[in-house]
């Protein structure tokens, strides 16, 4: 299918490689970032500070090495010994960890600025990219802020003036109230008056923050609430806006990329639909769902945007695309976005490069038919956040271990983390970006499963579940997908990976003969001994295997590495090195060559195995001891009904309630704060409050009790 | 040897059908002391021991005993033990020992009461309230007593003390292990000073084969009464969590002494003795757990002292380099980080059996290996109390670095301590006396033993935790260790009593002394090392120090300020 597309894509590749512009487009999937580069006699800057941190920052930096340019990079004090700062030519500390006092700091980093003579500043996305503010002390100093000018951030960071601006220039808009509401009681009339349901967002936000969807008079009013409280801390800004909520529709954007000369390219689109929370999680280059026709439309009008505010530098151009494909401005990212990499695969152009280029004064080297769609790409947004919960809550922790499948071939991992480093609650959970690549859209996904089996995080709980679940979805491999994805084929929220029979015997099979192999090391003591050992000679288990409520019979032969494993009613053959302490466990079952891996193994016969991307506890017993288990007794568990704990870690914004207090169920109990999201924690049944173990303000981890209830 | 082929066989399920037939038990109520209410009279049968007609041959008696042996107290104490979700003696030997390698011993014994009608037949058991034998776990050698609460309780009688006297005499003379699974009642009290004498012997042999063979005691149920020394007595005591109750006397008798109310899962569950009298190891949720896990945790340990600590095949390379451990340390030596995720990353296959998890946990220790060889881990533990040494932990550890020391493991000593705990909690209950026990333990230790500075070593501390000066055979410094008497401030205080720039003075301190520097050119430390080599290094060691020797005056024994 997308055979087609590929062909004239082709021609244009070769046609630029003629003009020699830039490098085979491989070379921008390879693990070590090597972009393509358009002309190394163009002298940019000598120095740039990235006023960011994490993976971005890194990204950044290389493309400065990549270029010649020295790279300092700025960072917190809990940041000191972060990848980004180790992989910097200098680093420079601008203050304690919360973000409001370091890197948003922009005194301190203009401080910075200052004293390592940077000439140019990349801000990355976040934190100061678009503020305009930013831009101009960098001006007035004569540093260079390698993104648009001033007036185009200005212009387009206000939702309300860029919708403006979007009409005239003849983009298509959605429908809404063209001004800032004041009062909760001022959203509900202006809700009332658009027509449910209405979109809440905030004036001057961006990344899903601030931002919630109301159905009635109610939700409008608490949306009103949140929005605004969560605009000011993330933003500094609690201006709000309403307007339609287009209901099913598809998030697709286009990069855009532009000069100083009054060049504008589009760069095709990124289809980011499958979101949760308004947060994008996988996105990819180009999309299943436009023609030819509706591509060049909307990147027409992308570009009439860019052109309406004299756009210079990438940006992007988010579009909501209904299922006719009539598709709706929402709003222009002045910045470069996180999903960048997925454009960068398909047309093998270097953003960050050209993001210095243009800032530097440079003319555009494409012109629009230069552009190709190459092969498709994917992009996975790995968390650091507990998918069983409403889709992702954050989690923290140290990466205990931590190893990118960055050995496959045609796999980009673009992270700003390693084995060792800690995942605070005072940054966004994003671990990494895995971006695989193929000529076919196909090819990319089986990249794709594959990458997410070998990828190795430990310490933290990880979205790899469902992500690996998502990319294997008949509606997602059919690319029937929109921004409600998520809540429609998990509707009662995710719950990982469900078994089918041969599955369940091919995970079974798997812990029995990791089950095996460990029994069998415990008999191999080594050198020579007073007292000699009689192991016990066996080539035929029989074992049994609870999993969730399931008890299965388990009988076992082995022969060299192969396992002959009749469970459940069938037979299976695992081979493999079952090498106990490796991370990864490649392993052949039934001739399918999966990759698991084994997160825990104890003495009792528990053992955790990734398999299919979801965490599977086995425990694997002999015959006896599973009979002899039959008369252990069941522990009770914890009611938990009357207990609130924090579900993830983070800080108490607001308690409502106190001791002697009759809640109502569903009632608000408190308010956490993490990651810059506000989540309402509520009563699960009425009762009267017991205790309360925690106060406004104070930080507390996933876990920790918060409200007794009688 | 005779015993064997017997015990093989399936225990309860063979045998139902005989139960009723040839005798009829007498009412024994379980509780603590049960034994006292044994021999309550029943209105079944009594001239039921028919298998004493002389015209029945030996041959029949003799499988006759060996089946009753092998129900105990009969099915419906059996059921009531499964019940109580705890398993029978002989379910828990089982499961314990590898498939078919119980050797039982001493199944024809019986008690040798003869009063309060105690010399009746339907009072005697084959084999008494015990099951005593020896066996396999992962092919090596061990001896195990398993007590029997189906029979009186589990209650000692000198038959049954006399039978555990006769394997750990055996294991004696041997070199292996002995695993005792406790679920008894207390004294027989039928038999009076007998039971007493029994437990004596017991405790001289604990005490006898301590240091000698492992010792490890399993807590099954209760325990109570003089009976709680053996296991005091012995290497390690392990506890399963609700079934298992440790105390000297019970609620009854500490509500009439000293008017407190309180459970028995209060005064000596495992809850209690794992987090607050440090007087068990540590505790699992169940019998089948706990046997489970005993077995693992056997395999870090040698047979006797006179063997080396066990290899074991390793999948994990020793060279391997763990670079997560180059970022752990964070920059401020105020901030707190968790020292078993340095241990966890250091040892073979992030494999770790901690001793004592839930008790003074500013100290960390446990067994795990390195390139397949066992090692004992002491490590301080920054996240609790900053990781100082205190009364428990000083205890704690020196416990630890004894059993190591005898039992030929390594120790690896991961330091970052801060000092010893002030105050007068810690003055009037002796912490001078305590902390000095884990000075000489480290101080008397002969096995390799090897030191990792992470960050601070101040003061006294510094010389306790393994250093060169106790005979550390390799001492390493991180490039974030302190090695000072105390931390800048403190110091600066000190030296800088009453002088204005203290913060300047500060500094300088900071400059010369919170740096592994001091130590290092006094080589005090053989070296600075990045930490990410840490696992590498200490693989390398260990295998030149396997042959270490190294020997302390002759003397009677040593005199450890207890």
């Amino acid at each position: 299918m997308a055979a087609h597309r590929l062909s004239p894509s082709l021609n244009r590749l070769l046609f630029t490689l003629k003009n020699g512009s830039f490098h085979s487009r491989c070379c921008a999937v390879q693990s070590t970032a090597s972009y393509s580069s358009s002309s190394s006699s163009e002298k940019t800057f000598d120095k740039i500070l990235i006023a960011n941190r994490g993976e971005i920052a890194c990204r950044v930096i290389k493309t400065c090495r990549k270029m010649g340019i020295k790279s300092v990079a700025v960072h917190s004090d809990v940041d000191s010994s972060a990848v980004h700062v180790k992989m910097a030519d200098e680093a420079f500390c601008v203050g304690p960890a919360p973000t409001s006092k370091s890197y948003l700091n922009m005194d301190a980093i203009m401080d910075a600025v200052r004293s390592t003579g940077a000439q140019a500043v990349h801000p990355g996305y976040g934190f100061l990219s678009e503020n305009k503010e930013f831009a101009r002390r960098l001006a007035a100093e004569g540093v260079t802020f390698i993104g648009p000018d001033t007036h185009a951030i200005q212009a387009m960071g206000d939702k309300i003036e860029s919708k403006l601006i979007a009409k005239a220039a003849q983009v298509n808009t959605i429908p809404g109230f063209d001004g800032v509401v004041e009062t909760a009681e001022d959203a509900v009339k202006i809700a009332q008056e658009i027509g449910y349901p209405v979109m809440i967002k905030a004036s001057a936000g961006g990344g899903g923050k601030g931002m919630r969807i109301a159905w009635n008079d109610e939700e409008t009013r608490e949306g009103f609430r949140f929005s605004s409280q969560e605009a000011a801390s993330s933003f500094g800004d609690d201006r709000l806006l309403i307007e339609k909520y287009i209901d099913n529709p598809r998030h697709i954007e286009i990069q855009v990329l532009a000069d100083k000369h009054g060049n504008a390219l589009w760069l095709n689109e990124r289809e980011c639909s499958i979101q949760r929370r308004n947060q994008k999680v996988v996105e990819e280059a180009p999309s299943t769902f436009l023609d030819p026709e509706t591509r060049r439309a909307m990147g027409e009008q992308a570009v009439q945007l860019a052109m309406a505010v004299d756009y210079s530098s990438a940006g992007t151009v988010e579009f909501l695309v209904d299922s006719k494909k009539n598709f709706y401005f929402l709003e222009m990212n002045t910045r470069l976005q996180v999903e960048h990499p997925i454009t960068e695969c398909i047309t093998g152009l270097d953003l960050v490069e050209q993001m210095i280029r243009v800032a530097k004064g440079y003319q555009l080297l494409h012109k629009q038919e230069d552009i190709p769609i190459n092969g498709w790409a994917i992009e996975s947004r790995v968390y650091a956040e507990d998918p069983y919960k409403s889709f992702g809550l954050p989690s923290i922790g140290r990466l205990s271990q931590y190893q990118e499948p960055v050995n496959l071939s045609n796999v980009r991992v673009d992270s700003g983390i390693q084995e060792g480093s800690d995942i605070s609650i005072y940054y966004d959970p994003m671990i990494s970006k895995l971006v695989t690549y193929g000529s076919t859209r196909a090819e990319a996904l089986a990249r794709m499963e594959d990458a997410l089996d070998n990828y190795v995080i430990r310490g933290v709980t990880h979205n790899i579940p469902l992500l690996r679940e998502i990319i294997t979805h008949p509606r997602f491999i059919s690319g029937d997908i929109s921004t409600n994805f998520l809540p429609e084929v998990y509707p009662d929220g995710f719950k990982g990976h469900q078994l089918d029979v041969e599955k369940r015997r091919e995970l079974l099979a798997s812990a029995a003969a990791l089950y095996i192999t460990a029994q069998l090391r415990s008999q191999e003591v080594l050198g020579s001994l007073r007292v000699s050992s009689v192991p016990v000679k066996c080539s035929k288990w029989e074992l049994c295997a609870e999993l969730g409520d399931g008890c299965y019979t388990v009988d076992v032969t082995k022969s060299a590495n192969v396992f002959t494993v009749e469970v459940d009613g069938g037979k299976v053959e695992v081979s493999g090195e079952w090498n106990l302490a490796a991370t990864l466990l490649p392993v052949t079952i039934n001739g399918t060559d999966r990759t698991l891996q084994c997160l825990s193994r104890d003495a009792s016969g528990r053992i955790v195995l990734q398999f299919l991307g979801t965490s599977f506890q086995v425990r694997i017993l002999s015959k006896l001891a599973a009979r002899l288990n039959a008369f252990m007794p069941e522990k009770v568990a914890e009611d938990t009904s009357s207990i609130l704990r924090s579900p993830m870690p983070g800080t108490v914004v607001a308690v409502s309630v106190k001791p002697g207090d009759t809640v109502a169920e569903g009632q608000e109990i408190c308010v956490i704060e993490a990651m810059k999201m506000q989540n309402s924690l509520t009563a699960a049944k009425q009762a009267k409050v017991k205790s309360v173990h925690c106060r406004p303000g104070e930080t507390v981890g996933e876990g920790d009790l918060l409200v007794e209830l009688e | 040897m005779m015993a064997a082929f017997a015990v093989t066989r399936g225990t309860s399920g063979l045998l139902h059908g005989l139960r009723a037939s040839f005798r009829g038990f007498a009412q024994v109520k379980r509780g603590n002391v049960a034994a006292a209410a044994a021999v309550a009279p029943t209105s079944r049968r009594r001239d039921c021991r028919w298998y004493c007609v002389s015209n029945l041959s030996v041959r029949e008696r003799i499988d006759t005993k060996r089946r009753a042996a092998l129900v105990g107290g009969g099915q419906s104490r059996i059921d009531a033990q499964h019940k109580r979700g705890k398993l029978t003696a002989r379910e828990r030997v089982e499961l314990l020992l590898d498939p078919d390698s119980f050797v039982e011993s001493d199944m024809f014994v019986e008690h040798r009461c003869s009063d309060f009608g105690m010399e009746q037949d339907r009072n005697k058991f084959p084999g008494d309230s015990v099951v005593t034998g020896r066996g396999r776990i992962n092919g090596r050698l061990v001896y195990v007593f398993s007590q029997d609460f189906t029979v009186f309780g589990g209650s000692l009688s000198g038959a049954h003390a006399q039978k555990i006297c006769k394997i750990m005499d055996q294991a004696m003379t041997v070199g292996a292990p002995v695993i005792g699974l406790n679920d008894s009642g207390g004294a027989r009290i039928q038999e009076g000073v007998e039971s007493l004498a029994g437990y004596a012997d017991i405790f001289l042999r604990n005490v006898m084969a301590s240091g000698v063979v492992p010792q490890i005691s399993l807590i099954m149920g209760p325990c109570a009464g003089g009976a709680v020394y053996s296991p005091a007595l012995t290497d390690f005591t392990f506890m399963v969590k609700d079934t298992s109750y440790l105390f000297i006397t019970g609620p009854d008798v500490v509500k009439s002494v000293t008017n407190e109310d309180v459970t028995q899962e209060e005064l000596g569950g495992a809850k209690t003795h794992t987090s607050v009298s440090g007087v068990a190891h540590h505790a699992f949720e169940d019998d089948v757990e706990a046997l489970l896990n005993v077995r693992e945790f056997f395999n870090f340990l040698p047979l006797s002292n006179q063997d080396a600590a066990p290899v074991r095949e390793s999948h994990d390379p020793s060279d391997r380099l763990v670079p997560a451990l180059d970022t752990i340390v964070p920059f401020e030596s105020t901030k707190a980080y968790d020292m078993l995720d340095i241990i966890h990353a250091t040892v073979d296959e992030r494999d770790f059996f901690e001793i004592m998890p839930n008790y003074a946990k500013n100290i960390v220790v446990g067994f795990a290996r390195m390139n397949g060889r066992t090692v004992g881990i002491v490590g301080n533990q920054p996240k609790v109390a900053s990781g100082c040494l205190d009364i428990n932990s000083s205890v704690k550890g020196a416990r630890f670095v004894r059993f190591c020391d005898a039992f030929n493991i390594p120790i690896i000593t991961f330091v970052d301590v801060p000092g010893f705990l002030p105050g007068t909690a810690q003055e009037y209950g002796g912490i001078i006396r305590h902390g000095a026990k884990l000075l000489y333990a480290f101080a008397e230790a002969t096995v390799p033993k090897i030191t990792v500075i992470t960050r601070k070593a101040y003061g006294g501390a510094y010389d306790v935790m393994s250093s060169k000066h106790l005979r550390g055979d390799v001492n390493y410094a991180w490039p974030t260790a302190e090695v000072a008497v105390m931390g800048a401030k403190g110091a600066v205080q000190i030296i800088f009593r009453g002088k204005d720039n203290q913060a300047e003075a500060e500094a300088e301190y900071v400059e010369k002394f919170a740096n592994p520097f001091p130590a290092a050119v006094r080589g005090f430390v053989d070296d600075i090392i990045e930490p990410s080599s840490t696992r590498k290094r200490i693989c390398r060691d260990l295998e030149v120090l396997a042959s270490k020797t190294q020997k302390n005056p002759w003397k009677k024994h040593a005199n450890i300020p207890l």
